[in-house]
């Protein structure tokens, strides 16, 4: 259910994280379209399947194109739309399943091309929409219903994961800090090159780490979220590296490449200006075949 | 005189045998004669046996040849295995530094690699196999003296060294047959052509046919036998709002043309079977969100990695059905070099105009086959695309109960591309009514996909041939020939195999039998017309190799009988 259509039949849990991930993309959507004077249907917001998928049905307001594809492979999708339209912003939405699950083979490659695209990864540590699986990021020993003693594998740790498949923007957030996380978003849609904004993004309903994250002084807990001191220098990737090797989940910009980022499109139209190479029509490439 | 010569170079993989069958092809082609090359190589850089076929002919040409006249042999190997092919009368050219052969009455031993050595010129060892065989073939050496002069004439300094090496390495190859005193009877004379000719190779001409249709998205990942067409597109197609690229998998390559599409381009990529595989869940979502793109799948042996050099008509099931779920793909599979380059351009046309995918069924042997091919008429090309719809839907692109107008990103029409069950919006729902409204609406889009046309000949006959693919030349030989015996037996083909023309379609149903040639175990395309209600058998064959015409004409005429 939507207030844009009262008969699309999916619901996010009250409490869930998304449903602040989602303002923060309708702001920074609307202040990027005043500030640049851009349509809204400039956008495209691709979306993977999980709970966080449906965010693109969700969107209130102005409403940007969207395609709510296959699981794990938002990547491939936007990779075929950025590279076929450079001209369109291309908002990738997905979660820790399909992203890094199934999806993960395809960070490395839109990394390395250096994709003009932001994806805002929801990351609830669980299968939300199955019903309570196991997910990369779930914490070791928590039982669900595919780990019946309790998860016996590694967590992933995604911000490691990013730096060394060669993201060359990383920013951490929590979906309840929706300002400073929709602020992040359209720094990343500004920056000319692949940008990841990784949201802690808890399940009320299968993981509700919303208490381990802030952390609960009356029951001794810890916060595990902590906002990255003024003194990282997010340019420095080995800084990067340490900042995210702890056990506790750092917020903010964890890493920017120092150097320019010069974006695949961006590489592609230089590389072929400087090759001089131009199109030769198929009545060209035919004549060339001809037999004399 | 001869009005045929069918050659094959037989050896190990990196001996040049594919290319010295392409070399004795064009510059036969360069001569006037109609040619047509076959070649077939293990899945490794080096070594392995391989070989290569050149037929050349002074008539047009249907299919690689059923005999040799002349196998060229580089090992013992070769000779063992590919003598069966050697016609009665036929001769053998072989390096005799590698083996002898007792019996050189039909023989010729040429120690073509020391030769090459001595004379100084060490390429130039197939040049000289190659002079031996038009000697004794009867083929014009001063042809094949013009087509070496223009060959290697490359504006370079050393062009002329080069020339002269390998026309002196020709000569010494003549006088070997000369020597040896060995020919076959001459071949005819070259036709007169009064329209141009281009030689080509089945991927150029899929590539080709691409490019004139308007693709400009084009994201393959490398796979035998279809990387060809990837590196063709990836040197010719350049332009300034041209892309092509490659993936990191065919599961990024289709769902990146999925996103291309979607994003209004014309898009395209294109693998092989166990790719298809791979792409299966992508086609759906193509199909279920309505995005135009186009898949090529050049056939090889399946499954799994199968016979990945070897040509078989095998995956024409899977690519109507690529996915789960109720889908029904648009095929599109040519059957010759002139086809190859229409059929790219109908695939296109195709996918634009019911937006949807639409799969290209290519094969080994079609793809990999240089011949010689009227000049196409490029005026007679109708490039299609989709229509757009501008805001008028509003954000409602999945309305209506059939084809309607398509959004294009960064225009007006906002919605949600959906592979998701979804309303007139793309939003998400599982409604029972819903789902059947618009399951309809998927299927009857095939109905614009109406103006696939056919061939049809003797059609009063109640037994009827119906090949499909690149079995069409052998299958169109067999049945020329058993047609001249008087045998009665109507000859039906498309390219159009789903949907099927439905008028050939209602031609099909009205004969006693249909009977279809296939390069499958299963008889796919015959269980699917028996689906249809026609009473087809398959007549198979799965070595790996295509047909040859005096063993489809044997059995066409065996089942003839039975009836």
């Amino acid at each position: 259910m939507s207030k844009r259509n009262p008969l699309y039949d999916f619901k996010w849990c009250p409490g869930c994280g998304d449903f602040g991930v989602k303002v923060a993309i309708e702001q920074a959507l609307a202040r990027r379209t005043a500030e640049r004077s851009e349509s809204i249907e400039k956008t495209v917001i691709v979306a993977g399947i999980g709970c966080s998928g449906n965010l693109v049905h969700l969107q209130e307001g102005p409403q940007p194109f969207g395609i709510h594809g296959i699981h794990g492979r938002t990547l491939p999708v936007a990779y075929g739309i950025k590279t076929g339209r450079p001209d369109l912003n291309v908002l990738v939405v997905s979660g820790d399943g399909d992203f890094l699950s199934i999806g993960a083979e395809h960070i490395g490659p839109q990394a390395r091309r250096n994709l003009d695209v932001t994806v805002v990864v929801m990351d609830n540590g669980i299968y939300g929409l199955t019903k309570g699986q196991a997910s990369p990021t779930t914490n070791v020993d928590v039982v669900t219903s595919t780990t019946r003693y309790g998860k016996l594998d590694e967590k992933m740790n995604p911000y490691l994961f990013y730096l060394g498949s060669g993201v060359g923007y990383v920013s951490s957030q929590l979906s309840t800090r929706v300002k400073d996380l929709s602020t992040a978003i359209g720094d990343a849609m500004d920056y000319p090159g692949f940008a990841v904004v990784h949201v802690q993004s808890p399940c009320t309903t299968y993981n509700d780490t919303y208490a381990l994250l802030k952390g609960d002084e009356k029951q001794g807990i810890e916060p595990l979220a902590y906002p990255i001191p003024d003194s990282h220098d997010s340019g420095d990737l080995l800084a990067a590296i340490n900042l995210v090797r702890g056990e506790r989940i750092p917020i903010g910009q964890i890493y920017r490449r120092d150097s320019e980022s010069v974006p695949s499109h961006e590489r592609l139209a230089k590389a072929k200006e400087q090759s001089g190479v131009t199109q030769v029509s198929v009545k060209e490439l035919m004549d060339g075949m001809l037999i004399s | 005189m001869s009005k045929n010569l069918v050659v094959r170079f037989a050896g190990e993989g990196g001996q040049g045998v594919v290319g010295g069958a392409e070399l004795m092809a064009q510059a036969a082609a360069q001569g006037g004669y109609h040619v047509l090359t076959f070649s077939t190589f293990p899945s490794q850089i080096k070594g392995g046996p391989a070989w290569g076929q050149a037929r050349i002919s002074s008539d047009p040409i249907l299919t690689p040849g059923d005999y040799l006249d002349v196998l060229v042999c580089q090992n013992q190997y070769a000779y063992d295995t590919n003598l069966a092919d050697l016609r009665e009368g036929g001769l053998v050219v072989y390096n005799s530094e590698e083996f002898e052969i007792p019996d050189n009455s039909r023989a010729i031993g040429i120690a073509a690699d020391r030769m090459a050595r001595e004379a100084g010129n060490p390429l130039a060892s197939t040049i000289i196999m190659i002079g031996a065989v038009a000697a004794a073939a009867g083929v014009s050496i001063d042809a094949l003296e013009a087509f070496i002069e223009k060959r290697w004439t490359r504006g370079r300094a050393s062009d002329a060294a080069i020339i002269q090496g390998n026309i002196t390495a020709l000569r010494m190859g003549v006088e070997e047959a000369r020597k040896a005193g060995l020919a076959l009877e001459e071949l005819e004379s070259p036709p007169i052509h009064d329209i141009p000719r281009i030689l080509i190779r089945g991927f150029e001409a899929s590539a080709l046919g691409a490019m004139a249709a308007g693709v400009d998205s084009f994201i393959g990942y490398p796979i035998s036998p279809a990387t060809t067409m990837l590196v063709y597109m990836e040197q010719n197609l350049v332009g300034q709002d041209k892309f092509v690229g490659q993936a990191s998998s065919e599961i990024e390559a289709i769902a990146s043309i999925v996103g291309a599409g979607f994003a209004g381009r014309k898009a395209m990529t294109s693998t092989a079977g166990p790719g298809l595989s791979l792409m299966g869940e992508g086609l759906g979502l193509a199909w279920m969100a309505e995005i135009p793109l186009v898949v090529v799948d050049v056939q090889r042996g399946g499954p799994a990695t199968g016979l990945p050099t070897k040509t078989e008509q095998s995956d024409f099931i899977m690519a109507m059905n690529p996915g789960h779920g109720d889908m029904s793909v648009p095929v599109i599979a040519p059957g010759n070099m002139e086809e190859a380059f229409w059929a790219s351009i109908a695939a296109v046309n195709w996918s634009e105009r019911y937006q949807g995918p639409v799969i290209l069924l290519s094969e080994a042997s079609l793809a990999e086959r240089a011949q010689d091919i009227p000049m196409p008429d490029l005026s007679k090309i109708k490039s299609e695309s989709r229509t757009v719809s501008g805001g008028a839907m509003q954000n409602r692109r999945y309305a209506g109960d059939g084809v309607s107008p398509f959004p294009v990103p960064g225009g007006a029409g906002a919605y949600v591309a959906n592979g998701s069950e979804h309303d007139e919006q793309g939003d998400t729902t599982h409604l029972p009514d819903v789902h059947v409204t618009m399951t309809n609406r998927r299927f009857r889009k095939l109905d614009v996909l109406d103006d696939g046309t056919y061939e049809a000949e003797n059609t009063s006959a109640d037994i009827a041939v119906l090949p499909w693919g690149g079995s069409k030349g052998s299958a169109r030989a067999a049945w020329d020939a058993l047609h001249a015996d008087g045998v009665n037996v109507g000859w039906y083909y498309t390219m159009y195999l789903n949907p099927l023309p439905a008028a050939l379609l209602a031609e099909l149903k009205s004969k006693k039998l249909v009977l279809v040639p296939e390069l499958n175990y299963m008889g796919q395309l015959a269980g699917h017309l028996r689906s249809l209600g026609v009473n087809a058998e398959a007549i198979t064959q799965y070595t790996g190799l295509p047909f040859k015409v005096s063993d489809l004409q044997a059995e066409i005429s065996r089942r003839v009988q039975g009836q």
